[in-house]
């Protein structure tokens, strides 16, 4: 059942939220980061370890079984989450970039080779380049770039050029950590089928603010984080098409991961278990079930609402500063507030916001490469989520009155 | 606020806006580059040492205001300084920025330096501040490495 849209009470459900910092109410606007947690995803891990607690997939007794059964229900959470046809495509993995680490590894290693050509966009976080770097390494395939355009936005002409026949495989970011730009996904997935290329799409960034469809889409993978999406860190999903999965190696060896061993000859399990050696973090994806529970009694678009909203009216507040310059100004964005201040560097400006107790991020946001394509080092990003409120808008806007005050 | 006006005095502000001995030297006889992957700020500073004397050391690069001010500050301070004496006073330098606030600090001999205690209040800003030193540091040692903050 879900609520009716109410923010002061949303806000209570996230004990984080009523926290001070450096004596100031915290105004949390770090969300791309990560995000805040429901109190339901913090009980849920705690009553597990306090009395739910033993390994699964091993024990006869009750409460392996018990914990193997809560801990498998949340896979159904996941599939109908992303609307995937079956259970069996959703790995858990330690987060996104485990998740892009095992395509590359499994699926890249065993597929590609010598030549082939894998196309990424100018705007992936570290952890959709450095996977597929070290692919290209180890079997002497090429990473091409597809580029985007001052606002930030991908070139789709150029992306389609790109597509070559040695394209072999597509690895592209849903929604951009330092720039909130979307992408088209689904179309550029239509071109990438049309000749017959897998997609692989990291949606990091997109999950907390988008509904997501993977058959919708028709991606072959979905890459995303639990604690991105109001769930606990080290969990995270990959989502795979059976027929791809299904023949490609495993991952990782050990434990869980085996129908049996001998020291001449060892089986493989069936997906998804085949890409899960060793004990997961049982606790973690349990809690994580909570958090899709506890999103699911929200009125999804109601919260869209909100916070484009949100983002419009900080778009306009933060405008109103002369000294500052958008990063990332694409038409479809999510509520991804990246800038620069002339002649203030941004750990200055983190520095100052700090003390009035507003967390942002300052840095790269582990994009230097878009960072270089606009010329500058690093931005000052405030990232939000649908429990702001625009008083905290209003606090950031004065503390960045403040810091031009202080440097300007 | 009092935090902020601790770390941003006056004369950081200044530094930083106008950092003093910023650019190129002539007739450099060691060089350093400093790097801090936090930021991606750089600095490259140039010396000329003759008979162990500091004679002229200047820097480029660009960087947060406290970053900038240290340089700026510490190539003021090292002017006509032995390299003995500069690694004592970097010594120095380091242990007062990373002294717990409340714990008194040993003042003697850094003079102008001291603007830099407010640091200790934003432990993350204490590599800002150290940067230009680490980076003297890896100059005057004679290694080809890059200083790193991390
Ligand atoms: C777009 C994008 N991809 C991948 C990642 C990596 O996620 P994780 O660190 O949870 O593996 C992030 C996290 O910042 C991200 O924003």
């Amino acid at each position: 059942m879900t609520q009716p849209f109410d923010l002061a009470r949303l806000r209570q459900d996230f004990p984080m939220l009523a926290q001070t910092m450096r004596g100031k109410p915290l105004i949390y606007l770090d969300n791309a980061a990560s995000t805040q947690k429901p109190q339901v995803v913090i009980e849920r891990l705690t009553k597990f370890y306090r009395s739910e607690y033993a390994n699964i997939h091993r024990g006869v007794y009750e409460l392996s079984q018990n914990a193997t059964q809560a801990y498998e229900s949340v896979r159904e959470k996941v599939k109908n989450f992303l609307h995937a046809s079956s259970e069996r495509e959703i790995v858990f993995v330690r987060g996104t970039t485990e998740a892009i680490n095992l395509v590359a590894q499994s699926y890249g290693r065993s597929k590609l080779k010598v030549g082939d050509e894998i196309l990424i966009t100018a705007m992936e976080h570290h952890s959709n380049i450095v996977p597929w770097q070290l692919l290209c390494e180890q079997i002497g395939a090429v990473l091409r770039v597809a580029p985007m355009n001052q606002n930030g936005e991908l070139l789709l002409d150029e992306f389609e050029k790109k597509l070559s026949p040695k394209t072999k495989f597509v690895s592209i970011v849903h929604v951009s950590n330092a720039l909130g730009s979307i992408n088209p996904v689904k179309k550029l997935i239509a071109l990438a089928h049309a000749r017959g290329i897998p997609v692989l799409v990291d949606g990091a960034q997109a999950v907390s603010h988008l509904p997501v469809d993977v058959q919708d889409l028709d991606c072959d993978f979905y890459a995303f984080s639990a604690h991105k999406l109001f769930g606990p860190s080290g969990v995270g999903v990959l989502y795979g098409r059976t027929e791809l999965l299904n023949p490609m190696p495993p991952y990782q060896g050990g434990g869980d991961m085996i129908l049996s061993v001998t020291f001449e000859k060892t089986l493989f399990h069936e997906i998804p278990h085949k890409f899960e050696a060793g004990t997961p973090d049982i606790a973690g994806v349990i809690a994580f079930g909570a958090a899709l529970d506890y999103l699911a009694t929200l009125d999804g678009p109601a919260l869209q609402k909100h916070e484009a909203e949100l983002l419009e009216y900080a778009t306009k507040q933060l405008d109103a500063i002369p000294q500052l310059r958008w990063i990332g100004t694409a038409k479809e964005k999510t509520s991804v507030l990246s800038f620069v201040l002339d002649g203030v560097h941004p750990h200055d400006i983190g520095t100052v916001l700090d003390t009035e107790g507003i967390a942002i991020r300052a840095g790269h946001h582990c994009a230097q490469p878009v960072m270089d394509f606009f010329g500058i080092n690093a931005t000052t990003r405030a990232s939000l989520a649908f429990y702001n409120t625009r008083e905290e808008i209003d606090r950031l806007t004065a503390g960045l009155h403040k810091v031009v005050e202080i440097f300007g | 606020m009092s935090d902020l006006r601790e770390l941003y005095q006056e004369v950081i502000l200044g530094h930083s806006k106008s950092p003093r001995n910023f650019g190129k030297l002539e007739g450099a006889t060691h060089t350093g580059v400093g790097f801090n992957p936090l930021c991606g700020d750089k600095i490259h500073l140039q010396i000329r040492v003759r008979d162990g004397v500091i004679e002229a050391l200047r820097f480029e690069g660009s960087g947060c205001a406290i970053s900038t001010a240290s340089a700026s500050l510490m190539t003021e301070a090292l002017q006509g300084k032995t390299v003995a004496e500069a690694e004592a006073l970097f010594k120095k330098f380091h242990e007062m920025v990373t002294t717990p606030m409340g714990q008194p600090i040993d003042d003697a001999a850094l003079n102008k330096l001291t603007v830099f205690s407010g640091v200790r209040e934003f432990p993350v800003r204490v590599k800002c501040a150290t940067l230009a030193w680490h980076t003297l540091h890896n100059a005057v040692s004679e290694t080809s490495e890059t200083a790193k903050t991390e």
